[in-house]
């Protein structure tokens, strides 16, 4: 039972990357902005955020210098499509190459550090609690945060004022801009948080997660999270959701191969690749699902006064 | 105060300028990257824009880099002049890879003169029946092909891993994970004694005068593109987007393909782990900047190709990572993307207005 719970625990974490940054992706997605730039955010939040652990050894310090690079970057992404109206599509794959490029050619030197023996684990109150114990220890304080994170968007998008605005924006900003709202403003804020949420991912991934850097180290991840905003028909609720049970098939395949199975590794890593194909197909399938959940304007440029 | 003003039509001029504009930036950014590294930036300059063109032996490795960029682009420029967002070119490419080696290596029958084509063939084979998975889902099931072409490429890598550690794995590799080196006639003529440069870049350019025709020239191509510019006037017309998706995505593959099995029975001559470096990847930008047009992308083929070659000089002289390539490319596509801004608005110097 204890393995079990201790099993469980870290498909918690390994889901919490998934959930955190696929939030964030939804706020964007909420203001109409698609950001495909998620995977090169994350690269540069996790490069950002582990050269800030090895310098400074705190890892607080660290997911901020995550944040920061990702809402950094994501900045640059929104001033050229909220402003130069560039496609969305394809600044966000300029930001997710550049990013893979851009952490790589900067991680060099990182790639042979090690993190364990400067951060200082302190032992958690959890362990004398028996069966759940062991398992709760495990799950890391990020874990918590992603998940306070999706119950505060939920009351955000369904009860406040300003989630109203926000969704406003991305479902009619001709409407938004008519009332008065400053919709380039309110989706550039949009993008930037969402920016540093990914960046919070991507600095908890290496951080704390893996604990160390490689290259392109992500392996997929920020795309898994675009996918995952897609399959929870955007809401935040069963973003979490979908993002632990992705986790728990990441770990699927790590117990398998535990368990010894006749299944060559490399088939075993493909799962979550194609756990991803096998559940857009299955939630694309109803194409009125999608479209009358999705954002209105998702994707589309704003134009004021045109 | 300075203002976007939306230009009535879009202006040709800077159609063609802007590229060049987003190059010369790309370039003083550059500039300043090499001068913060302390490296002095004439060097970097040379490496990228002067050594690749210097003597023959440069040419053939310029041309050699240039022609899976440019197979490959030619491909997705279809697709995005059709919004198809085959954004997963690098896995078709492994999938030809993988198929011309099993052709070059594994043939169950004899192919004596024939085994240059056929592997070509598998190799087109490969990318297609790869990319044709993405065209399936999108038009079965509506699935995202976005998110569907990249994440096999993340599936094709463990596809091409499982093949170079388990059951083509070279007994003799001396602990490398490769396949034996292909044999001397399953691998690609080359077009002058002692460069590597080999037919792959004449079947490169007679894919750029195809395609030429097929977009300009054809009703098919035409029928093609006016589904991404304008849908409802396409379904108006009577063109099919179904058969736009296929086509757009079953060409762009193959190509991808046909450049996967130019590479491995080209200049790397056996399969390995090491096989896709991101030309996939980097031929979204080429197709980018060469204006979605088969000749443009001739020439950003070949710019893109100073990048990887400039990138392995910094490397082996200045000891700088060789992902400076990918630092490059995406700025590139950056600068590209601003530029085109341009097009369709021009900047006009206004008064604030009371």
């Amino acid at each position: 039972m204890e393995i079990f719970f201790l099993n469980f625990a870290t498909s918690l974490n390994a889901g919490t990357v998934l959930a955190i940054a696929a939030l964030g992706l939804l706020i964007n997605e909420k203001a109409g902005i698609v950001n495909l730039g998620a995977e090169g955010m994350m690269l540069c939040a996790a490069l950002a955020g582990f050269a800030m652990v090895v310098h400074t050894g705190s890892s607080s310090l660290g997911l901020m210098a995550g944040m920061l690079a990702g809402a950094a970057l994501a900045a640059v992404f929104g001033v050229l499509v909220i402003w130069l109206n560039t496609n969305q599509y394809a600044t966000g794959l300029a930001l997710s190459l550049f990013g893979v490029g851009f952490s790589a050619f900067l991680g060099v030197t990182y790639s042979r550090e090690n993190l364990a023996d400067k951060m200082v684990k302190t032992p958690s109150i959890w362990m004398d609690v028996p069966v759940i114990g062991p398992g709760m220890a495990r799950l890391d304080t990020l874990f918590w945060v992603g998940l306070l994170l999706a119950i505060g968007l939920v009351w955000f998008l369904q009860k406040s004022r300003a989630g109203l605005i926000l969704r406003s924006v991305g479902e009619n900003p001709d409407s938004a801009h008519a009332l008065g709202y400053p919709v380039r403003l309110i989706r550039f804020a949009a993008v930037v948080v969402g920016g540093s949420l990914c960046g919070l991912a991507g600095a908890y991934l290496s951080t704390v997660y893996t604990p160390l850097w490689t290259e392109g180290m992500t392996a997929g991840r920020g795309w898994i999270a675009l996918a995952l905003t897609t399959f929870a028909t955007w809401r935040p609720g069963r973003v979490l959701l979908g993002a632990y049970l992705f986790g728990a098939v990441t770990m699927t395949q790590f117990y398998l191969q535990g368990q010894g199975m006749d299944i060559s590794p490399h088939f075993l890593s493909m799962l979550p690749y194609i756990a991803t194909i096998v559940v857009l197909v299955i939630i694309s399938r109803n194409p009125i699902w999608i479209r009358t959940n999705m954002p209105a304007s998702l994707g589309k440029a704003f134009h004021p006064g045109s | 105060m300075l203002k976007f003003e939306p230009r009535p039509t879009p202006s040709p001029w800077w159609t063609y300028v802007s590229p060049l504009l987003a190059l010369a930036l790309t370039v003083v950014i550059g500039v300043v990257l090499f001068a913060l590294l302390d490296k002095d930036p004439m060097i970097g300059l040379r490496m990228f824009f002067w050594e690749p063109i210097s003597t023959p032996r440069a040419w053939s490795e310029l041309m050699l880099k240039a022609t899976p960029l440019l197979i490959i682009a030619l491909g997705l420029a279809i697709c995005f002049r059709s919004n198809v967002w085959n954004i997963g070119a690098e896995g078709q490419f492994v999938l030809g890879a993988i198929a011309a080696t099993w052709v070059a290596l594994y043939s169950p029958i004899p192919l004596g003169a024939m085994t240059v084509p056929a592997i070509l063939l598998a190799g087109m084979l490969g990318g297609f029946v790869w990319a044709a998975i993405t065209a399936l889902l999108r038009d079965r099931f509506n699935a995202n092909e976005i998110l569907v072409s990249l994440m096999l490429v993340y599936v094709s890598f463990q596809l091409l891993n499982y093949f170079v550690f388990g059951p083509w794995r070279d007994p003799f590799g001396f602990g490398m994970p490769s396949t034996k080196a292909f044999p001397a006639d399953a691998r690609m003529p080359r077009l002058f004694e002692g460069y590597r440069v080999n037919i792959g870049l004449v079947l490169g350019l007679v894919v750029v005068a195809l395609m030429t025709l097929f977009i300009f020239r054809t009703r098919a191509g035409f029928a093609q593109q006016v589904g991404g510019l304008a849908p409802a006037a396409a379904r108006y017309a009577g063109f099919s987007s179904r058969r736009a998706l296929w086509t757009a995505l079953g060409i762009s593959g193959a190509l991808a393909g046909l450049a996967g099995a130019l590479e491995v029975a080209g200049p790397v001559g056996r399969l390995t782990e090491h096989v896709p470096v991101g030309y996939g990847f980097a031929a979204i930008i080429v197709a980018f900047v060469g204006r979605l047009h088969p000749v443009g992308i001739v020439f950003s083929a070949v710019l893109m190709s100073m990048f990887y070659l400039g990138g392995e000089l910094a490397q082996s002289r200045l000891g700088l990572p060789k992902s400076i390539t990918g630092v490059f490319q995406g700025l590139l596509l950056f600068t590209l993307l601003a530029c085109d801004t341009l097009i369709h608005y021009r900047i006009v110097w206004r008064r604030n207005k009371g």
